[in-house]
């Protein structure tokens, strides 16, 4: 249970925490399988061929590196800190769930899986599991809440014709959550065939662990582009990421936990504020509690009844947060701020303006935070913020909230 | 644990608790056990009470009452659907242990098993919840997500808090891990007999006779095997070589089908679930007259 005091990026312990969070809280019947996985990913990730299959992949399929961009004009229009985008969206499938897709899923093919499941909400992580298994030719069944079938009818055709098989979500509240109860449900009744390539850095461990590790290829790009506009050695000063589960942060993130001048943020989705009840923010208007096999902040009731998130941003609203963020939340390494649903579309509609990028909904929050911030800070300091999906999938819920008929 | 018997080693049973008492008592009649579980409120408290007060007359020799979850990970529709008609109706964990101590103020004797998942619990705070339990006079706990691994949170405190912790062992459960599953097992062990969720689907007698075996080569706990018995034949089936019969969804998919448009309790709606777990007792009981005790 114990991190040593002078690092943060040592996590998970050997049972899967990080601090008091993490964990392996799953039914007897997956324990096996989980612990089939976690000694999988702990052979393959000292192994020189899957890192360079992975590397491969990511150069020539995924199109990595994703650029480092100087945004001059939202810079220029700011008045204060220079801000670099990393885009992340303009990865193959316009986001960057596609980076942990293709890990697990070459991770699944060496532990001879034969079948794909996964959950999706909006569609991002359904539509970047659909697309690798089309790549690899393995069956792909994925779990969609009833509710984000009909908002997000653009990726569930997408999905249909990578040859996922999309499955309507109807228990519970028919979200994001439930679909990820029914694909555990999927799991437990085909252990023997099935991988469960869970979306976000969440879940029972090895995933949020295996999950960052294949997210932090982002920071790490960072780290060594940033030498070409600024000088070798020189490290990011603030780093700003959204964050639904939190794959995309701490991908972002973990790579610099342990260089004590960089600061970093992680914005949630407030939706209608905080105080209204309806939002998408585990750390900022939650508390601890155990949902999906670990231990984190979560939106629930004072019975423990886990409550709907919500926010604009489909990627957004899940009522959890992977158990690291909570970890680096509590031990006051990152800051955690929350965005509401009129500020991420300001900021959307600025970045669009300005730097002529339509962004994902769930990085306009991120944008919104970096306008908050930048005007305060000095010229020279650098903030990178993560844009890590493209705003097209968003097109239609944007117009609808600005009034406008397409 | 000064209260086991030790018996070369293997977890073994606590005579003295009502769980205890029941599986002895059961084995000196020669027959199996039928282990009954309802969802604490559904339809509604008071419907679900009056289920719950005439499961013993009716034949119930345990009772397993679930704690109701949003999001019930390892469950099938019924009793998915089940849960979410109680939360619906108001209930809460607090609840559920008033219910319980309201039932022990008629029956001092049926052993109560609490099922559920661990949020809740934890909400409601470890230590505060154990001392409830108790004093409601619950018997043992089955909480699905927490298994060996996470022993620290709840078995152990629950452990010394004097309840039985009841263990799920699974075919996914192989030789290697059962002794580490069955090492804090207490009161019985629940053999869930299928790979998947509740309700789906039921296991062979032969598959069931094979597991029961091969669990009893680990522990002299009595084994319960469930998820997927719906009748009588197939209760009486597994009491054949399992020391009890678990039936879950098939007693929930009566009250469902006891309810009214507005999802409210029809008259009789007890009535139906009792006149079931008579059917399944006479099936249990049944089994037990054709069955050896002694191969058991």
């Amino acid at each position: 249970m114990t991190q040593p005091l002078n690092t943060y990026r040592s996590g998970p312990d050997e049972t899967g925490h990080f601090g008091i969070f993490g964990g392996r809280f799953v039914a007897e019947t997956l324990m096996p399988l989980i612990l089939e996985v976690e000694q999988a990913y702990a052979a393959t990730r000292e192994d020189p061929s899957f890192q360079e299959e992975f590397d491969w992949y990511a150069k020539h399929y995924i199109g990595r590196p994703s650029p480092l961009y100087f945004a001059e004009r939202m810079t220029e229009h700011l008045g204060g800190a220079k801000i670099y985008f990393k885009r992340d969206e303009l990865n193959h499938t316009g986001a960057h769930k596609i980076n942990n897709t293709l890990g697990q899923i070459l991770l699944a093919r060496r532990m001879g899986k034969t079948r794909i499941i996964a959950e999706t909400g909006a569609g991002q992580h359904g539509v970047a599991t659909a697309t690798v298994c089309a790549r690899f030719n393995l069956p792909c069944v994925v779990y969609m809440g009833a509710t984000d079938i009909e908002r997000q009818a653009p990726n569930v055709f997408r999905m249909k014709m990578l040859g996922a098989e999309v499955v309507p979500v109807t228990s519970g509240t028919g979200t994001l959550k439930d679909a990820m109860n029914d694909a555990l449900r999927d799991w437990v009744a085909n252990v023997e065939s099935t991988f469960y390539i869970i979306g976000t850095a969440a879940g029972p461990h090895p995933y949020p662990a295996m999950v960052r590790d294949f997210q932090s290829i982002i920071g790490e790009e960072v780290r060594w582009q940033l030498a070409e506009y600024e000088g070798e050695g020189r490290l990011p000063d603030t780093l700003v990421a959204s964050i639904g589960g939190g794959s995309n942060a701490i991908g972002l993130f973990h790579p610099f936990l342990d260089e004590p001048t960089v600061k970093m943020v992680g914005v949630e989705a407030a939706g209608h504020g905080i105080a209204s009840g309806e939002h998408a923010a585990s750390l900022n208007g939650g508390r601890p509690g155990v949902l999906h096999g670990n231990r984190t902040y979560l939106l629930q009731t004072d019975d423990g009844q886990i409550v709907d998130a919500y926010s604009i941003s489909a990627g957004l609203d899940y009522p959890g947060i992977g158990p690291e963020h909570s970890w680096l939340h509590e031990s006051g390494r990152v800051d955690y701020v929350a965005i509401t649903d009129r500020e991420a579309l300001d900021a959307f509609q600025l970045c669009t303006r300005l730097e002529g990028i339509i962004p994902a909904l769930e990085p306009s929050h991120a944008l919104a935070q970096v306008i908050k911030l930048a005007p305060e800070l000095p010229k020279d300091h650098v903030l990178v913020v993560n844009l890590c999906g493209r705003g097209d999938k968003d097109v239609f819920s944007v117009a609808k909230y600005l009034g406008v008929e397409l | 644990m000064s209260a086991t018997l030790p018996l070369e080693g293997l977890p073994a049973q606590r005579v003295e608790t009502r769980i205890g008492r029941r599986f002895a008592a059961l084995r000196q009649e020669g027959r199996a056990g039928l282990v009954t579980f309802v969802t604490a409120g559904d339809p509604d408290p008071d419907t679900a009470f009056e289920i719950l007060q005439g499961l013993p007359a009716a034949g119930a020799d345990v009772i397993e009452i679930g704690m109701p979850f949003s999001d019930p990970m390892a469950d099938g529709p019924a009793i998915q659907a089940a849960g979410q008609r109680a939360l619906k109706a108001g209930m809460t964990l607090r609840r559920t242990l008033d219910m319980v101590r309201r039932f022990r103020e008629g029956d001092a004797e049926t052993p109560i098993v609490l099922m559920g998942y661990y949020n809740p619990i934890y909400a409601m705070g470890v230590d505060g919840f154990l001392a409830e339990a108790v004093a409601a006079g619950v018997d043992g706990l089955i909480v699905v997500d927490l298994p060996p691994e996470e022993d620290d949170e709840l078995c152990l405190p629950a452990i010394e808090a004097g309840l039985d912790w009841i263990r799920l062992a699974t075919p996914t459960t192989d030789e290697r891990r059962l002794p580490k599953v069955l090492a804090q097992a207490g009161g019985f062990v629940y053999y869930v007999s299928i790979l998947g969720i509740t309700g789906t689907r039921s296991a062979g007698g032969d598959e069931v006779a094979a597991a029961v075996a091969r669990l009893k080569r680990h522990t002299d706990l009595p084994i319960a095997v469930g998820f997927g018995i719906r009748t009588a034949e197939q209760a009486g089936e597994v009491a054949r070589s399992a020391d009890a019969a678990v039936v879950g969804s098939a007693i929930v998919d009566v009250v469902r089908r006891n309810l009214d448009e507005e999802a409210r309790a029809k008259p009789g709606l007890a009535a139906a679930v009792h006149a079931l777990v008579g059917e399944l007792a006479r099936g249990v009981r049944g089994a037990a007259e054709h069955g050896d005790p002694a191969e058991r």
